[in-house]
């Protein structure tokens, strides 16, 4: 075994091979080739954020009309090509509006959540001491609440239209942002490069958001990207149980119609329900992705 | 005191004008421990003053303490006065504006010390944005000049680097740029060669005492490498236990240190004249350690000094004027055997 190795090592065949570097890809080209899971998950949320900005020149009028006769199946009748509900309403104009509700409240929860979160985790973490203390137990207040309680109770007390669930929602889910924020803020605070800031004169705003806040960011835009699922589902909940708003189409509120004639017209159930999985699947992956590109001790490999 | 009087030359009276730092009766206390213990030093403007002692003797204390960069359970007392400027009595808002940009700071760990997510010239000119008011064009033409000054090859190309394309040498030569970029008057240096490999050490500290002269700058060297003081300071202070033990002109200390403790020190390198190599002859060592001083009454180092007396237990000796130096050990500095041994040996 071992003579085989130094001989081929030995051998002049070994010696003449050509040295190639790897070829090191910058830019758009590298993250199509290193993270395909990401790029399939942008595709799928391009295309749900297409459909939700063209929904009024594809389906022009409500989506609340009826429109055609009730309970068609998908490519019955090619006008309405995913059928009808019991209502005669276009299945398809129904999902294309409802992923306007979904993406719309979806991302104002989660940048609510986000800024609640981010700002508590990093003046906790950051200062430590009383303020730290004060704040962590305000965090753990709101997390011993169930959210989807939480929601609802706001929810209620509100009216049921899209800027209070998505105020609702935000609420609900700032306290898993600012325990992240703040156990890397804690940790990040003694770095050497903090001291180096301190004693170029930097402020203590200065450091937290140009100096920790970027170093804090990777696991936050993960878990932000899964926030903004968790808001979708939140809100197909909400709108499941008739506590969405009652004059928007949303995917909640087209499964919760579909449901009592699961038996008989599976489609009306199933089909939202894949729209919503889709989507919630696409903002995993491209949470996901983007750790991975975010990170520059990565970017290498 | 018997050593002539002419002996104390004018070498450590300053010229009130060139005084840049005056520390007096600094002391840094740590919960529960007291890390500085009340010492004294100045530099004047373009001096090398290096601050010898070994791990936990309370160098990086002063030097944060100067800075007043301390965490926030630790206490001072005394006057640090900088430029005219009384840094203990200044408020946050005056402290910011000396950082960075009257005073620098490096720090001994180069790998960890540069913001991993930001470009290094980016760094770099957000020091010369804050301080400077430079617009984002002109910071970045200044700091690829000042990438450049500390020899970065390629430093228009470099500016967009992480800090992780980048060894520990370039990093600290980064480190250093920044520091120095708005032409501070005081640069302080903690360790800035402990963490680099010893062929860049002499690099860094020639690049750092190249700059001194160039930018006009004092340099505080914090440091335990005596060879380092020995080629690049013009004066020093031991450390031991948080005072200062004897203070000296660097060629003086190392010709004939006077304090027992800083013997020790020199006896405890190897010196290339002697033919040592620690595998034929063995390195003398100063016994116990400096945990054994933190509850003396008297002499801090009296417990592993050789030369002890009673006297020594009772009270702790004063900085006394001897040979052209400072030196608080009332054996040694006392007309006796003793000293004129060490007269003698020189």
């Amino acid at each position: 075994m071992s003579g085989e190795t130094s001989s081929s090592l030995a051998s002049p065949a070994a010696v003449a091979v050509p040295f190639k570097p790897p070829v090191v890809r910058r830019g758009l080209s590298a993250i199509v080739i290193n993270h395909p899971t990401f790029v399939v998950g942008l595709a799928i949320l391009t295309v749900v954020f297409v459909l939700a900005l063209t929904a009024d020149i594809l389906y022009p009028g409500d989506p609340m009309d009826m429109v055609g006769p009730p309970l068609l199946w998908p490519f019955q009748d090619m006008e309405y090509p995913l059928g009808t509900d019991s209502l005669g309403r276009d299945v398809a104009a129904g999902l294309v509006y409802g992923a306007r509700v979904s993406l719309i409240i979806g991302f104002s929860a989660a940048s609510i959540g986000l800024l609640i979160g981010t700002l508590v985790g990093a003046i906790g973490g950051f200062f430590g001491g009383l303020i730290d203390n004060a704040l962590a137990r305000l965090t753990e207040l709101f997390q011993t609440v169930p959210t989807f309680l939480l929601v609802i109770v706001i929810v209620a007390i509100g009216e049921p239209s899209l800027p209070v669930m998505a105020l609702a929602i935000g609420i609900a889910s700032w306290p898993t942002i600012a325990r992240l924020v703040r156990a890397q803020f804690r940790s990040l605070r003694q770095q050497d490069f903090v001291m180096a800031a301190r004693s170029l004169g930097y402020s203590n705003t200065r450091i937290i958001f140009m100096e920790i806040l970027p170093n804090a960011l990777p696991p936050v835009v993960v878990t932000a990207s899964v926030m903004v699922a968790g808001a979708i589902l939140t809100e197909t909940g909400l709108s499941f149980l008739n506590m969405g708003d009652p004059n928007l189409v949303s995917w909640g509120s087209m499964i919760g119609g579909g449901r009592e004639m699961l038996r008989t017209a599976w489609y009306l159930t199933a089909l939202p329900g894949i729209a919503t999985a889709l989507t919630v699947l696409a903002l995993n992956l491209i949470g996901d992705g983007l750790n991975e590109i975010f990170n520059p001790r990565m970017r290498q490999r | 005191m018997t050593a002539p009087a002419s002996s104390a030359p004018a070498r450590s009276e300053p010229h009130a004008g060139n005084r840049l730092l005056d520390v007096r009766d600094l002391c840094v206390a740590f919960p529960g421990h007291l890390a500085v213990r009340g010492i004294s030093f100045h530099i004047d403007r373009g001096e090398t003053l290096a601050l010898v002692g070994e791990s936990g003797c309370g160098k990086s204390a002063t030097s944060l303490a100067v800075m007043r960069l301390l965490p926030p359970g630790a206490r001072i007392a005394g006057a640090v006065t900088f430029d005219g400027i009384d840094l203990v009595q200044a408020n946050e808002r005056t402290l910011r504006d000396l950082r960075g940009k009257r005073m620098g700071l490096i720090l001994q760990e180069p790998m960890t010390s540069l913001n991993p997510v930001l470009t290094i010239g980016d760094q770099i000119a957000e020091n010369l944005m804050r301080h400077e008011k430079l617009t984002r064009a002109q910071a970045r033409a200044r700091t690829v000049e000042l990438l450049d000054l500390v020899r970065i090859p390629d430093p228009a190309r470099r500016y967009d680097d992480y800090p992780h394309n980048m060894s520990g040498g370039m990093r600290q030569r980064v480190m250093i740029a920044m520091a120095v970029a708005c032409n501070p008057q005081l640069l302080i240096a903690d360790e800035p060669t402990t963490a680099l490999d010893v062929t860049l050490q002499s690099e860094v500290l020639e690049l750092l005492d190249s700059l001194r002269r160039q930018l006009d700058m004092a340099l505080l060297l914090i440091t335990h490498d005596l060879g380092v003081v020995a080629q690049w300071a013009d004066r020093v202070a031991v450390m031991y236990a948080g005072n200062i033990v004897e203070k000296a002109g660097a060629h003086a200390l190392f010709e004939n240190p006077a304090h027992p403790y800083s013997r020790g020190l020199m006896g405890s390198t190897l010196r290339l004249e002697g033919g040592g190599h620690y595998t034929s002859q063995r390195l003398t060592e100063i016994p116990g350690t400096v945990a054994s001083a933190l509850h003396e009454p008297g002499c801090n180092f009296a417990p592993r000094c050789a030369l002890a007396t009673a006297d020594c237990r009772i009270a702790p000796p004063p900085l006394r004027p001897f040979e052209g130096r400072q030196v608080a050990c009332p054996v040694v500095t006392q007309p006796s055997k003793e000293a004129d041994r060490v007269a003698a040996g020189r």
